[in-house]
């Protein structure tokens, strides 16, 4: 078996849950990585999505912003801001969004505004961008976030865009009628909403985590599933694959 | 009626301290040079309005030029903070930021409604989050047909709109091509505005039947600044300097690097040093 880093084996396993079919609204970063990891194995014709207005684009690297020239100069076509958000997102028109955050909760609300009171904070992060609509507009959400204390949290500081609100039907009784997040894939372990509670669940371990060191990097009681699976390893072609593509990206990026 | 100016002749006509105004490009034509210029003429208390307030408006926020910015996403994409504007926001300096934060859709939708010539955008959104607790320009209104509940917002209506396009022709007529973020409707929603371009030149290109044209009836100054998006990108002249956004990183964490680079490469400098990006990657295309 191949070696490889925790952040990989999460990249891999996030692109795993893409298939060809899919239209993946898709954000900077490791859900970049995953959605064209997942195009360059397994899923060679699913659609990438990203806000800056570029539909079905098909980058060699990966953008370094949410905008790049790549995406435009790969892409089906670009559509303005406005659109993008009002006709494709709004419209009901994408099946899956990759969303991250500085924090997570147990129902996969997320917090990218601020660590600390909004008025006051210790640190003022980037905040919502896409995220508050996006958890509600795509069919369902997958989140990518590296496990640890101070990002799984038992109260968010902030919400800035909605997972399963307070559990059970609180989604749906605000309105929502999209699935929301329905994965929550980290370096140490898948997660999946309970069905009647909707906290998130782990499901699949990485192998060589134990269940001691998913809790040790979370800030609430582990729910884990009645049957936990061990996630596979990475392949040999999954690893060159990404590291080809990360490859490509740092030399591409460096020159410009 | 687009007049065809230079970029201080602009800046000094168009914009006003106390102005609220829109330097809009979604990664891709930010108008880099001009938001310089805004910076050389000591503009003050100005409300800036942008999707992503990017390394433009760190840079106005770190000089002092801003008192209040609406916004939905302040990083420096796949970098990390825009380490002005978080000093801002954490410690009140060079002063107190006053902040109305929105998400992307939003500040989409009111740019459209803005140039719509509507009061507010109504769209599906902003449920269940906070952000409507912190903001309170963001209401809910009853769709009259259906009943459901939508978010409103007031539209985006700057004094003065500020962009950056491929080129323009001797008229005025402005062609934008490649990611079009907002562009077109911040110029639309605006009282004033102003375009700076690669190129002014007699005629605009062989282009699609659709291309994006902002006639130049709805401009109101014309610049050429060659290179002005720089690090931003013009598709088609040069790429995104993606190296720079990540060498920013550093240049901008702390107030004295901050201030020294910016008395270099912007109070010391004029709109003419943005050339040599172009040229160097023009070069380095061939």
């Amino acid at each position: 078996m191949a070696d490889y880093k925790p952040a990989e084996m999460m990249t891999v396993a996030a692109a795993r849950s893409l298939k060809n079919d899919d239209i993946c609204f898709v954000g900077i970063g490791q859900p970049s990585a995953a959605c064209n990891l997942a195009r360059l194995t397994h899923a060679p014709d699913i659609t990438l999505i990203y806000e800056s207005g570029t539909l079905a684009t098909k980058p060699t690297v990966l953008p370094l912003s949410i905008g790049d020239g790549e995406l435009c100069d790969t892409a089906l076509t670009t559509v303005s801001v406005p659109e993008m958000f009002r006709y494709w997102l709004q419209g009901g028109r994408i099946k899956v969004g990759f969303l991250g955050g500085a924090q997570i909760d147990k129902f996969a609300n997320l917090n990218t505004t601020v660590v600390g009171p909004y008025d006051k904070p210790k640190v003022r992060l980037p905040g919502g961008g896409g995220a508050p609509e996006i958890a509600t507009s795509c069919g369902e959400i997958f989140i990518i976030m590296a496990q640890g204390k101070r990002s799984f949290v038992e109260k968010l500081d902030f919400v800035t865009s909605i997972g399963h609100v307070s559990g059970g039907d609180s989604r749906a009784r605000l309105g929502v009628r999209t699935k929301g997040p329905t994965k929550l894939i980290t370096d140490m372990a898948v997660w999946a909403p309970d069905p009647e509670t909707k906290e998130m669940t782990v499901v699949s371990i990485h192998p060589g985590v134990t269940r001691e060191q998913i809790q040790e990097n979370t800030g609430w009681t582990v729910k884990f599933a009645a049957s936990v699976a061990e996630t596979p390893a990475p392949t040999a072609k999954e690893l060159d694959v990404l590291r080809e593509l990360h490859a490509r990206t740092n030399k591409a990026h460096a020159a410009a | 009626m687009a007049r065809i100016t230079t970029l201080s002749e602009a800046i000094a006509g168009a914009v006003r301290d106390g102005d609220t105004i829109a330097l809009e490009g979604f990664t891709h034509l930010i108008p880099h040079a001009a938001c310089h210029e805004i910076i050389r003429q000591g503009r003050k208390d100005l409300t800036l309005i942008r999707m992503t307030p990017d390394l433009v408006y760190d840079q106005m926020i770190g000089m002092g030029c801003v008192k209040k910015l609406v916004f939905s996403w302040g990083g420096n994409p796949g970098v990390g903070s825009l380490h002005r504007f978080r000093d801002a926001v954490e410690n009140n300096w060079p002063h107190k930021l006053e902040l109305e934060e929105h998400s992307h859709a939003a500040m989409a939708n009111a740019y459209e409604a803005g140039a719509s010539g509507l009061p507010c955008a109504i769209f599906r959104g902003y449920i269940g989050g906070d952000l409507p607790k912190v903001n309170p320009k963001i209401k809910r209104v009853t769709c009259p047909f259906t009943g459901e509940e939508l978010a409103a917002i007031p539209s985006h209506r700057p004094d003065v709109a500020i962009i950056h396009a491929q080129r323009a022709d001797r008229a005025g007529n402005v062609m934008i091509e490649g990611v079009l973020g907002v562009q077109k409707e911040a110029v639309l929603a605006s009282k004033r505005s102003l375009v700076t371009v690669e190129e002014i030149v007699d005629e605009l290109p062989e282009r699609s039947l659709n291309a994006v044209v902002l006639p130049h009836w709805t401009v109101g100054n014309v610049v050429a600044v060659p290179g002005g998006a720089f690090p931003s990108y013009a598709q088609g002249y040069y790429p995104r300097n993606n190296s720079f956004y990540k060498a920013w990183d550093d240049i901008a964490k702390d107030r004295e690097s901050f201030s020294a680079w910016m008395k270099t490469n912007v109070l010391d400098k004029g709109p003419e040093a943005f050339a040599q990006y172009a040229r160097k990657h023009q070069a380095a295309a061939e």
